[in-house]
């Protein structure tokens, strides 16, 4: 009876307090509390201190809040997307995720009618004049205003061993013939000229977008991922030539390294060269290696490869109010410049304080403002994940066989089957 | 009403949550991927409209999933073929009475202990090609220092190896299993059928040739069952060790049913794999299944 009698007790105080809560005053809408779970990849280094520097910015306005951390390890996200994909199917949205702008947040979710309009939001805090209309561009659909991008990485960038050039008397190389140039030279010096790690499948396809850019110039290069330019033009053709003379100069093992592990040739001063995104300045720090230096891509100068990460509000978020509020702070200046010197990658918005940047990421941002911007398809900007990954596997087998005629007429079935190419 | 006692009633109540279960949990979802994979499931939202047999007829065209029927043969074949006979000449080894057995048959059980993923890590590194530039790692360091650069490889690099440096690694990890069934069946087999062929004059060679292999072969045929669907199915070796490596030569189905599903947002694709990798494991387990209960009605 004594359990019966507790158990009674305990009804009575949750029915009294429902009452109460449903009868009293409603309180004024003070600190938020209860939980906010926020799902990334991001994991390592830089990454992973980024992030934690916005939970402080974060934490600091909203005590109350306890910030559940779900990270998914797995570089350019391949495994948290898996995780993700089935957390929004099964019911069970994070309260805010990790998100490519552009297609893998407007094709994947938007369209499919899993997100939240954020244009008030937009409205009330100013960003559609905070940030660039390139950017802008990306999260919109349909007139509305879908995720709060918080960085900007660029993807053409050619690190270069300071050091290894210095001692060959090399000048980074501007021109895909110059590039060759210098690649013979150090090839017969027995340094790698070009070092690259394919191992995880989608390295080969980020490559070969600088290299499209390079070849076809800024306005060709984005009329591939719109149906203007075709797949099927000369200058694609004359693209993957370009890949396939420069797959000659790589390294051997390449497709036992990871992006990373083949940074170690440039450390150890084996390697001359490598192509990948600006996370790798911030690969480089973490490696305390101080002689590398950068350029754009061959034929890319001019022209700014971008990706942007950004996050949005899914339908179903279990705190959306707390949401709101971390939106608020991954938009506002004091939460980009808290995040991206960290992270590596410059701020999405237009005013940041400079003086809080490193010399690589003072030269893009100058390069951002000036620069034309092209989309990214392996980071998800420029392509939806469905060509993304049919594109990715194109390259992947184009890196094994080097036949440019098949690897052409995968990359136009691709797009014909991404509904943009007839 | 001779059946329905208070004892039926409870068996049936007791077995009765596993059996739903099962229903909905296993046959429910197999019915399932069934259906997503005659529909036209292709992006974040799901359609159910059913296109008949199209989704298998564009993957048997993918080029990839061509790629990786054959490998899934190969892996097969090379991994049954090396972990059978290498886990017969071990339970042949430590059936010679040899002193601290043990020891050995613990230190060869062992790999299987690990999990694929430990054993991907492992043999990534041991099977490294390294280059020129950074020198040798793993195996080929070991044939660089033992002067023998001759026969240094490019190991899962290299395409035309690809994916039989993975079945290396698989079989590192299942032969040892495989010894274990072995030795169990030799230690099965009653002393007086070896004496009684020594009488005769059997050698020894003779003596596994002729008594002792024979009767293993229940166990040769369970071996070749929980190897070869491992083998079908095989996802986490690959996904720790290679990934889907130069050109795909190191890709598998499931590999590909992950990357498509789950990257490329394409349902109906990835359920068409998930239906091809469980009527190939059906095709292996059937028969089996058919056999035993057959010899078992015999008995």
């Amino acid at each position: 009876m004594k359990g019966f009698r507790f158990y009674g007790f305990v009804v009575a105080l949750v029915v009294l307090g429902m009452i109460a809560a449903a009868c009293g005053p409603t309180p004024p809408p003070a600190a938020p509390k209860g939980k906010l779970e926020i799902f990334s990849w991001w994991t390592a280094g830089g990454e992973a201190e980024g992030l934690n520097a916005l939970y402080d910015v974060y934490k600091k306005k909203y005590p109350g809040v306890e910030i559940i951390n779900a990270t998914v390890a797995g570089g350019a996200g391949a495994q948290a997307k898996a995780v993700l994909t089935t957390r929004m199917l099964g019911g069970d949205p994070p309260d805010s995720f990790q998100v490519h702008a552009g297609h893998e947040l407007i094709d994947t979710w938007v369209v499919t009618g899993k997100m939240e309009p954020l244009t008030s939001l937009y409205k009330s805090e100013g960003w559609d004049k905070a940030f660039p209309k390139g950017v802008l561009d990306i999260v919109s659909y349909k007139g509305d205003y879908w995720s709060v991008p918080v960085n900007i990485h660029r993807s053409n960038v050619l690190w270069y061993s300071k050091k290894v050039f210095a001692d060959n008397k090399l000048e980074p190389p501007k021109t895909f013939d110059e590039f060759f140039k210098v690649a013979d030279a150090l090839k017969a010096k027995g340094i790698v000229p070009l070092v690259m790690g394919t191992k995880d499948g989608w390295e080969a396809g980020h490559v070969f977008e600088d290299v499209l850019a390079g070849t076809l110039g800024a306005e060709a290069y984005n009329g591939l991922w719109t149906g203007k330019t075709a797949w099927t033009d000369p200058k694609v053709t004359e693209a993957l030539n370009n890949f396939k003379k420069m797959l000659a100069y790589i390294n051997t093992d390449h497709s036992a390294l990871t992006w990373d592990g083949a940074g170690q040739y440039l450390i150890d001063g084996k390697g001359g060269m490598m192509i990948m995104g600006d996370w790798t300045n911030g690969w480089f720090m973490s490696k305390n290696f101080t002689g590398y230096g950068w350029a754009p891509t061959p034929g890319a100068s001019g022209i700014f490869v971008a990706l942007s990460d950004s996050f949005g509000l899914p339908k179903g978020a279990k705190n959306r109010d707390n949401v709101i509020a971390w939106l608020k702070v991954l938009g506002s200046k004091e939460g980009q410049d808290a995040f991206n010197p960290k992270k590596g990658s410059i701020p999405a918005r237009i005013d940041p304080d400079k003086n809080l940047y490193n010399d690589y990421l003072k030269s893009a941002m100058a390069d951002w403002a000036k620069d034309a911007i092209v989309p990214s398809p392996i980071h998800g900007a420029a392509a939806s994940e469905g060509w993304a990954t049919a594109y990715k596997d194109a390259i992947a087998v184009f890196v094994a066989k080097q036949d440019v005629a098949a690897t052409q007429k995968a990359l136009q079935q691709a797009c014909v089957d991404a509904k943009v190419c007839k | 009403m001779r059946g329905l006692t208070w004892d039926r009633v409870t068996s049936i109540l007791l077995i009765a949550p596993s059996v739903i279960a099962i229903l909905v949990f296993v046959y429910g979802f197999i019915g399932w991927t069934g259906w997503v994979s005659l529909a036209r499931w292709d992006g974040m939202l799901q359609d159910l409209t059913l296109v008949g047999l199209r989704n298998y007829q564009k993957l048997f065209d993918a080029e990839r999933f061509q790629i990786d029927l054959h490998n899934t043969v190969t892996f097969t074949l090379l991994f049954l073929a090396s972990s059978l006979v290498i886990g017969f000449l071990l339970a042949v080894l430590l059936d010679q009475r040899i002193r601290s057995e043990g020891l050995f048959r613990s230190v060869y059980l062992f790999p299987m202990a690990l999990s694929f993923i430990v054993t991907g890590v492992v043999w990534r590194w041991l099977l490294n090609p390294g280059s020129r530039e950074l020198g040798s790692v793993g195996v080929n360091l070991l044939f660089d220092k033992a002067g023998l650069g001759l026969l240094k490889s490019g190991w899962y690099t290299d395409p035309s190896i690809g994916i039989k440096a993975v079945a290396i690694a698989a079989t590192w990890q299942m032969s040892g299993y495989v010894m274990a069934m072995y030795l169990a069946g030799m230690r099965g087999i009653p002393e007086d059928l070896r004496e009684a062929a020594r009488v005769d004059g059997a050698s020894e060679l003779e003596i596994y040739r002729h008594i002792i292999a024979p009767l293993l072969q229940p166990i040769t045929l369970s071996a070749v069952i929980i190897l070869g669907h491992i083998s079908l199915k095989i996802f986490d070796l690959v996904s720790a060790m290679t990934g889907p490596g130069l050109g795909f030569c190191t890709d598998v189905p499931a590999y590909f049913m992950f990357d498509t599903t789950f990257r490329g947002n394409h349902f109906s694709q990835g359920a068409s794999i998930a239906i091809i990798l469980l009527l190939s494991v059906a095709a292996l387990i059937i028969p089996y299944l058919v056999y035993t209960a057959r010899t078992e009605v015999q008995r």
